[in-house]
């Protein structure tokens, strides 16, 4: 699904990620953890489509050149990012905004558009599951909600645009251990042959709830080892400082 | 990675020009054309004689300068002050005898006149350079008392109200552009409410300009009598010339006792080309006064046409408990510039105002918001609530804010916010990531800044202002 091959990202001069490569296959889910600084968010910025990289290498979604495709394409095709700080944006409601990107990308891919009744009705099924209090759809996106309820939107969206490839940036951070388990639990809902994750976290916590396929190690700016589930819990116990 | 190209070009749709045989007055201003004007429209004398004092009054009258966004300077004598469809001369009694050029014009605007095809529950009054050539669901309205009519009509037919009201808001003294308009102006509506009515239907004008080098001087004088309600919007748009065309306006509301009126305008004259070249100066007098206790007056903008705007559409708070509401969402893109607010004068007890302006500036535009809260020394236990909010697109274009803040009552309380944001790229990457492309985007953007402005206008045309808003930034992100 995901083939990343020598990849190279550089922000003004300097370099980020350098020789990174990966291949995500369907219905597989990795995580990457890192330490801080280590280009984790780089990752996830550069796989969405972010602006302001230089980047060399190649990255190919099911075997389509992502540099090719601007940020809202590949959207279309099902790239989904939640955010690691999920944006406000006043004035627009929740549900609008929901709406409106639920039926950008069915029209993009030549599906029928959702009207606001079989709209509504889909999100108060996915609220439901993942226990989100729907009133707060009905407020401006982001504005005035707590950092654990602007995740959970970001899981909700996530499980309304039912993605391919999920990339979910240290959505852990932040979060009780209830909204863990809800996240976690929305995260597993959507676990299907067809769907990949990519879990970007600094600690092995999330993934007690999410079992991944893959465990990779990132460290100034490359992957320095891979392996299952228990690599996660051998850099707990170790430390990042002391692994490498 | 690949930057999709961006259609710089505005698709500005209203930009059409109707090929229809005119009859004008000669180029000029002068007492010969204003006799040609008041003849034209069959007006008796003391409408010339006003005119001819107003005239005479500009004479004396220098433009104002102090505006932000400055002009060539305008040849006053190069100007057509009147033009008119040769078929309208005699304005057809029935819509179906308008001329076909004229109903095809209005349908492509999206107003369309003949019975069949209108919208509903709108009343519209259709005006066309100097003159209205169609006024709709006129029976209807004359059921309930109401008159919606041209000025020029009212002027025939009603004099008694014309006499009593026109003048009596902006004085044919006021300032230089007033003043012009009330010498020369050409064509606009009138209303009447009756006491206790409320208008059973939105009623609506739709400014057109067609003729090149031509001015229009169009004037609104709107009257609710006691405990009455009306609500009225009006749209403009203009062809697309590289010349720049002069709209001077004046609108009159007058509110009595426990009367309401409620004035939206969605405004999108021509706004001239991506480099700045054409384009109408929207330089408009709108006031309204309270006359009333418990009266109130609405004014809702939306701006986003016109290579400059320059307005404040103003309250003057006269009856005690009166109200005065200004919502404005004003945008400018490329090089249009636009200085507009708007006054709120307190002489009233208990009387309140509250003003609610969005600013939006993208490419090389330039916005400044410029109002007055005036509480007089009378005006006891009066309240004001400002917001000012200005949205910056890029880094090319400027934002400006100027409230003037005049209270000479201390019991009385005012309280002003303002702020200044920018459309974030990393708002603009969430929005992407979520399937938008970057016009749907800052159209999402740019309504949610624009809400509590955009709620205010009359249902029917909130959807198409909202659609405008995104259309007038189209090219501004890329």
């Amino acid at each position: 699904m995901l083939k990343i091959k020598n990849l190279k990202a550089d922000i003004d001069s300097k370099s980020i990620l350098n020789n990174f490569n990966l291949e995500i296959k369907s219905g597989e889910v990795h995580a990457i953890m890192g330490p801080n600084g280590s280009g984790k968010s780089t990752l996830s910025n550069i796989l969405s489509g972010k602006k302001g990289y230089d980047v060399s290498g190649e990255i190919l979604f099911e075997n389509k050149n992502l540099f090719e495709l601007e940020t809202e394409e590949r959207a279309h095709k099902g790239i989904f990012l939640a955010f690691q700080y999920p944006l406000e944006i006043p004035g627009v409601n929740t549900n609008i905004f929901l709406k409106t990107s639920l039926n950008a990308i069915r029209k993009a891919r030549g599906e029928k558009e959702l009207d606001a009744i079989e709209f509504l009705k889909l999100v108060k099924i996915k609220a439901k599951e993942l226990k989100f209090d729907e009133e707060k759809l009905n407020r401006q996106l982001n504005v005035g909600f707590s950092g654990g309820e602007k995740k959970k939107n970001e899981i909700l969206q996530m499980s309304i645009l039912n993605p391919k490839l999920s990339i979910l940036d240290e959505t852990d951070s932040g979060l009780d251990i209830d909204a863990l388990k809800i996240v976690a639990d929305g995260v597993n809902s959507l676990r299907k042959k067809d769907n990949s994750f990519l879990i970007i976290t600094h600690y092995q916590r999330l993934l007690d709830y999410i079992k991944p396929d893959y465990v990779h190690v990132l460290m100034n700016g490359k992957i320095i080892k891979s392996g299952g589930p228990e690599l996660a819990l051998e850099l707990e116990k170790k430390g990042y400082e002391n692994f490498n | 990675m690949r930057e999709k190209q961006i259609d710089k070009l505005k698709d500005y749709k209203y930009g059409f020009t109707t090929d229809i045989e005119n009859i004008r007055a000669p180029k000029g201003l002068n007492k010969e054309v204003i006799e040609f004007i008041s003849k034209a429209k069959k007006e008796p004398k003391w409408m010339l004689d006003w005119r001819m004092k107003a005239f005479e009054r500009l004479k004396n009258l220098k433009e104002p300068n102090w505006q932000k966004p400055k002009y060539p300077k305008i040849d006053y004598q190069d100007i057509y002050y009147y033009s008119a469809p040769k078929s309208a001369s005699e304005k057809p009694k029935n819509i179906d005898e308008l001329d076909p050029k004229l109903l095809e014009t209005y349908k492509k605007l999206g107003i369309p006149l003949q019975e069949q095809q209108r919208l509903n529950g709108i009343a519209v009054d259709a005006v066309f350079d100097s003159v209205s050539v169609a006024t709709t669901f006129k029976d209807k309205l004359n059921e309930v008392g109401v008159i919606f009519c041209s000025i020029s009509e009212a002027i025939q037919k009603h004099p008694e109200l014309v006499k009593k009201y026109l003048g009596s808001v902006i004085p044919l003294t006021d300032h230089y552009f007033a003043t012009l308009n009330s010498a020369v102006f050409t064509d606009g509506s009138f209303v009447y409410i009756p006491p206790g009515v409320k208008c059973p239907m939105e009623l609506s004008t739709y400014f057109r300009i067609n003729a090149s080098q031509t001015g229009q001087f169009e004037r609104t004088l709107i009257i609710a009598d006691k405990g009455s309600y009306v609500s009225y919007l009006e749209g403009c748009t203009a062809p697309m010339r590289d010349e720049n065309q002069l709209h001077a306006a004046n609108v009159e509301l007058v509110a009595l006792d426990n009367a309401e009126i409620k004035y939206s305008t969605v405004q999108n004259w021509y706004p001239g080309d991506e480099n700045g070249k054409g384009g109408i100066y929207n330089f408009v007098t709108k006031r309204g006064l309270c006359k009333g206790t418990n009266s109130k007056i609405s004014w809702t903008q939306v701006e986003t046409g016109s290579a400059i705007t320059w307005k404040y559409p103003s309250c003057v708070l006269q009856g005690d408990n009166s109200i005065g509401e200004f919502y404005s969402i004003a945008i400018t893109n490329n090089y249009q510039k636009a200085d507009t607010g708007t006054k709120m004068i307190h002489l009233g007890k208990n009387t309140k105002s509250k003003i609610i302006s969005k600013g939006i500036s993208a490419g090389f535009s330039d916005m400044t918001y410029r109002g007055l809260v005036d509480i007089s020394s009378k005006a006891k236990h009066s309240t004001n609530y400002t917001q000012c909010d200005s949205l910056l697109m890029g880094n090319k274009c400027g934002a400006h804010t100027v409230p003037y803040i005049k209270n000479k009552n201390p019991e009385s309380n005012i309280a002003h916010e303002a702020t200044t944001s920018k459309i974030s790229e990393e708002q603009l990457h969430y929005c992407q990531q979520r399937g938008l492309n970057p016009e749907e985007a800052v159209g999402l953007i740019v309504n949610g800044f624009c809400k509590e402005v955009l709620q205010q206008l009359p249902m029917e045309f909130a959807v198409e202002a909202q659609k405008l808003v995104g259309i007038s930034l189209e090219g501004s992100v890329g």
